[in-house]
């Protein structure tokens, strides 16, 4: 025994004479992972997290979260001799005094942005393979709350230097508590300390950014990760891929260098865009006035669907008895997100509800094999995607040589139209190519060779598929619709019929599918040949 | 005494106080008529308004009107003023070349001795705002950087954004970038108010506060990419343009490379 | 011939390809040296951080391509980090796909469902455990603990009962009050009609008294839009034409959808744009909303001029400024 291996061992044993840790810890350095990119893209949000906390906590040392003016004295010329308030004064210092200040709080900003999409893209990676079924419905739930919270992080991150544009979206938040029905204003007045803009808001939402949040994030992360550990991670079907096994490599050496490597890959390119790309130029947005704006006025990316949605709601508002409902900022801004947030939260329940499987699903699904899930997500996405982009519609109205006009028209007409279009388009696309799947599990795959028969015919050779390839095609499940009765065995209607026949019409939307190619039909087929 | 009226009297005596009048009204015109250094003589001006009448036939006079009196497509330019000419036509925007909402920056048409012209025959039709003079235009000595980031933010960032960098209107309008324009331009701009920009009186934006507002346009122009590459200078939406491509473009790219099989 | 449906047979695990580096000593040795060509490259990153860190001066820029004048000390720390941070990742992941054992693991996934005899065994236990505690038999205990919980759970709202006063009329009320004068702002200059030409635009605030201080929610409230057309281009009723003077009408900059400020004058078509979120206001028909979400025109502010010749408020607001809220018709 080496003397590195002896004190190693030493160091182990007092750790394990203490806290047992040595079964644990073999159980789990052991532990199989599953290797595929698309599982790649949750860590993206958790080492983005950690590159948050860390360049998070520099700002902190230096940022004074307080709305007190102050004369700015910095070394930044054009601002030299403004009034301005002391949260935007150290921002500017961090920005031009402290070395290295700028590069962090660039890093600190793209971290955030870079986060939002990981977290959507995981979204869309767990959703559009079914990954949210029995037993992880209650994952799912963590990820939209992270999500949710994720987007209320970045607003509040981003409002904290009081700067023209974040201030302009701070005070449009305002408002929106301030549209709320009976204690609007109440409320308004209790988060801002008084009217606005007041004194109170940056200091009460910076503990809301650096303490609140963050431990809830934390402990939210922890929970999620752990739930994935525990139940260990799901896996795309595949030749010795079954329910009942996890096929990968172990945490320890690979797993660990992998996704270790990966966190030093995110944070690299983090650091990159930080370095090369500017981001919330604050010194030229100028210090926050309520009688100043700018034109092209957007929040940050993960918030523009919200602001495209308000701007091409109708000026619906009424007025009962004296009292004032703004549906123009309510609908967009708080009822239709509420509703999308709660349905994407249930979806797990919804989708089993209306297939009724309860079972435990380990094994991943190719989006095709779920033609009306994935409709379902493109149409989300597409209608996320048009809110977005009029979210930005004054820019690409100057860009492109529209008008915000055109764009706006555009955007109402779009997003009610284009939805339905997309879930129609992607159901097609998805039982064309579960057609595709199947010829080619029957027939083959075309080689593009001609040959010429003795009678003259003309045919193309078909290479028969691998026996791999075969399982992968066909391995998913096709399950039936549901039949739930509506009369009981001697004849009287049951009180759920009504129930039950939307349950069974839903589901056998839900199992529309190509049937999959057998064994018997290939055998058939060979002897024709 | 009795000379004198001897003089008076002397066959020459009209001729002389003849000569000696007209030189007392030409010189005493010449003088009184040379009190701004850049005028030019009489003559030089008013062939200059001649030449800037013809090519304003030439040129303009198709929409604007044989008399400048303006028409269904064009306005009247009776009373803009040498500045709105000098602004219009020295940035290439008139003659405007399509009939679309909003006339475009572009290559002069006109070099500069015939844009003077067209502004002296304008300015000759009726009193409007003057060209400002280069001493008026010091605005590295007159202005200050700070009051100017202030005064553009209060009155210019709604239309041209917050870094000047132009904005969108109504109906396909827009307040174009601020960035490569003249001083002289940028006011002249102001006090005519182009297009669909407001005016901005010398009393609501004082004379000094519009050399500080040029001078804050100018030190933004001028300032370098402080934290990397601008992304235009527009906010937010090219920020996440760029994360949604090149951040995790990168990102999805290592992840594949590192979940494949190596040879 | 059986009627049953034969599927397709899963062929198992396929048999493990062994990489160049398994089998070939020469190709494992180019992936250890390529493995350790990146770790010094972050080596060499670091190296670049800290002699921007320390060396750099911070005000020399200098011409990138794209870019544009870059600032060479913020450079040099980036891409010194980006370097550092992204090697090491790279020779981690390297080093894992070619050198580290790629053979794959099978493990088998448990049911996670307890066993039905755990399940009874927790169930009793909860039950005898509800039993010792007694809460069935004992209901004053119950409900006793019941009203001392629910009440305790006011405290905590009420102690962040001053987070904020209440509103109280401060919604509904601004600075501007007959006679106060208009002053540019900035500069605190008063306007006289003939300061403004036809097509002008003044961004204006409520007189102060000398010494005063104008805080921002005074701003947030009292900023207010003067533009000047010809009287004949107005299209108003009697009273709200007797609101303007000579062609000045003046408006509350504070957008009535959401507060952004409104002072995106078109001089050509005489309308006002807020730039949030596109609402368009029609100057000649008092800001009457012909585009976009807003729901209510821009409150207009009632002008005339006093004793001097400056332009003053006739009167405050004849409603509140800004964005709706329940109470503010009642």
């Amino acid at each position: 025994m080496t003397a590195r291996e002896r004190i190693a061992g030493n160091v182990a044993g007092y750790v394990d004479d203490r806290t047992g840790a040595a079964k644990w810890m073999k159980k789990n350095l052991t532990k199989v992972f599953p290797d595929h990119w698309s599982f790649l893209l949750g860590e993206i949000c958790l080492y983005s997290f950690v590159i948050l906390l860390l360049s998070g906590t520099f700002l902190t040392f230096w940022f004074d979260p307080s709305m007190r003016e102050v004369i700015y004295e910095g070394s930044y010329e054009p601002l030299q001799g403004l009034e301005m308030s002391a949260a935007y004064a150290s921002t500017l210092d961090i920005s031009f005094e402290v070395r290295g200040g700028l590069l962090m709080r660039q890093i600190h900003h793209w971290a955030a942005l870079i986060f939002m999409v990981g977290i959507v893209v995981h979204l869309m990676r767990v959703y559009f393979t079914g990954a949210f079924r029995k037993p992880r419905e209650f994952n799912w739930i963590i990820g939209v709350g992270l999500l949710t919270l994720g987007i209320v992080e970045g607003f509040l991150g981003y409002s904290l230097p009081d700067d023209l544009l974040s201030g302009t979206g701070i005070r449009i938040a305002e408002a929106i508590i301030q549209a709320l029905p009976v204690v609007g204003s109440y409320l308004a007045f209790f988060a801002f300390g008084g009217a606005f803009p007041g004194v109170a808001f940056i200091p009460r939402i910076y503990t809301v950014h650096v303490l609140l949040l963050p431990g809830i994030f934390l402990a939210l992360i922890t929970v999620h990760l752990m739930l994935v550990w525990y139940q260990k991670h799901t896996q795309f079907p595949g030749p010795g891929r079954t329910e009942k096994n996890v096929v990968g490599y172990p945490l320890m050496p690979v797993y660990m260098a992998k996704a270790g490597g990966f966190f030093f890959i995110v944070f690299g390119v983090t650091a990159f865009l930080g370095a090369v790309a500017s981001i919330n130029p604050i010194w030229l947005y100028g210090p926050y006035t309520p009688g100043q704006v700018s034109a092209g006025s957007q929040p940050d990316w993960y918030m523009g669907w919200l602001d495209g949605l308000v701007r091409m709601a109708p000026p619906l508002e009424t007025v009962t008895f004296g009292y004032t409902i703004s549906w123009n900022i309510l609908i967009p801004g708080l009822i239709l997100p509420g509703i999308m947030f709660t349905a994407l939260a249930l979806y797990p329940f919804i989708e089993s509800w209306a297939t009724g499987d309860k079972r435990e699903h380990h094994l991943l699904d190719r989006p095709r094999n779920a033609p009306t899930r994935t409709a379902i997500g493109a149409m989300a996405l597409t209608f996320t995607l048009v809110s977005l982009i009029n979210g930005g519609n004054d820019i690409i109205a100057t860009t492109f040589d529209l008008t915000i006009n055109q764009m706006m028209w555009f955007s109402r007409i779009a997003i009610i139209v284009l939805p339905p279009l997309a879930y129609v388009i992607t159901k097609r696309l998805c039982l064309s190519l579960q057609r595709a799947d199947r010829d080619l599990v029957l027939h083959g795959r075309e080689t593009g060779r001609l040959v010429r028969m003795p009678n003259g015919e003309f045919t193309e050779i078909h290479e028969p598929i691998s026996p791999e390839k075969a399982w992968l095609l066909t391995s998913h499940e096709q399950l039936a619709p549901l039949e739930l009765p509506e009369y009981d065995g001697a004849g009287v209607r049951r009180p759920a019929a009504i129930k039950n026949k939307i349950r069974n019409r839903i589901s056998r939307s839900m199992a529309t599918a190509v049937p999959k190619a057998t064994e018997t039909e290939r055998k058939e087929l060979e002897g024709h040949h | 005494m009795k000379q004198l009226s001897r003089l008076r009297r002397h066959r020459a005596a009209g001729p002389v106080l003849l000569v000696f009048a007209l030189f007392t009204i030409g010189t005493t015109f010449q003088v009184a008529s040379a009190v701004d250094p850049e005028e030019t003589t009489i003559a030089a001006r008013s062939a200059a308004i001649e030449e800037g009448r013809e090519i304003f036939l030439k040129g303009c006079s198709s929409c604007h009107g044989l008399n400048a009196e303006g028409g269904e497509i064009a306005p009247s330019l009776i009373g803009v003023g040498a500045a709105s000419v000098d602004f219009q036509v020295a940035t290439g925007r008139m003659p405007m070349a399509d009939m679309s909402q909003q006339a475009m920056r572009k290559a002069p048409v006109y070099n500069a001795e015939e844009v003077n012209a067209l502004a002296m025959y304008v300015a000759s039709l009726a009193p409007g705002p003057k060209v400002p003079t280069e001493e008026m235009l010091n605005y590295e000595r007159d202005g200050s950087v700070a009051e100017g980031g202030e005064l553009f933010r209060t009155n210019c960032a709604m239309c041209h954004n917050f870094a000047a960098q132009g904005g969108a209107l109504t109906q396909g309008k827009y307040a174009p970038t601020l960035m490569g324009v003249e001083p002289q331009h940028i006011y002249e701009a102001m006090i005519t108010g182009p297009q669909a920009m407001p005016v901005f009186s010398d009393k609501t934006i004082t004379p000094e506060e519009k050399l500080s507002i040029i001078k804050w346009i100018k030190s933004v122009e001028a300032e370098p990419q402080l934290g990397g590459a601008a992304l235009g200078r527009v906010g937010p939406v090219t920020e996440g343009l760029l994360v949604w491509t090149l951040g995790i473009g990168l990102l999805i790219g290592v992840a594949v490379w590192l979940a494949m099989k190596a040879k | 011939m059986s009627n049953e449906i034969e599927l397709i047979k899963d062929p198992g695990l396929p048999a493990h390809v062994h990489r160049r580096t398994d089998t070939d000593p020469k190709a494992a040795a180019r992936a250890e040296r390529q493995v350790a060509i990146l770790f010094i490259l972050s080596a060499l990153g670091t190296l670049l951080l800290i002699g921007s860190y320390l060396f750099v001066p911070e005000d020399i820029f200098f011409f990138i391509p794209v870019m544009g004048n870059t600032n060479a000390h913020q450079l040099g720390l980036g891409l010194g980090m980006a370097i550092a941070l992204f090697c090491i990742g790279a020779g981690l992941i390297h080093w894992a796909k070619t050198l580290m054992p790629d053979e794959e693991v099978v493990a088998q996934r448990h049911e996670f469902r307890s066993e039905d005899e755990d399940r009874e065994d927790f169930v009793k236990t909860v039950k005898d455990g509800a039993a010792a505690a007694g809460l069935g038999r004992r209901p004053l205990i119950k409900r006793t603990l019941g009203a001392a919980l629910g009440l305790s759970a006011i405290s905590p709202v009420l102690l962040l009962g001053d987070l904020g006063p209440l509103p109280g009329n401060q919604l509904k009320m601004t600075s501007w009050k007959k006679g106060t004068r208009l002053v540019t702002d900035p500069g605190d200059r008063p306007l006289r009609p003939s300061d403004l030409e036809v097509g002008a635009v003044a961004q204006t605030l409520p007189e102060i008294a000398p010494g005063e201080h104008r805080s921002l929610n005074d701003i947030a409230k009292d900023a207010v839009l003067l533009i000047r057309l010809r009287p004949e281009e107005f299209n108003l009723d009697a009273e709200r034409l007797s609101w303007t003077h000579e062609g000045i009408i003046a408006f509350s900059k504070i957008c009535s959808h959401m507060g952004c400020a409104v002072a995106l004058y078109e001089q050509t078509t005489k309308h006002l744009l807020c730039p949030c979120h596109q609402s368009t206001f029609d100057v000649t028909r008092a800001a009457k909303v012909i585009f976009g979400p807003a729901a209510r025109p821009l409150p207009q502010l009632a002008i005339t001029v006093d004793t001097e010749g400056y332009l003053v408020a006739q009167a405050p607001f004849n409603e509140p400024v800004g964005p709706s809220f329940w109470e503010r018709s009642a």
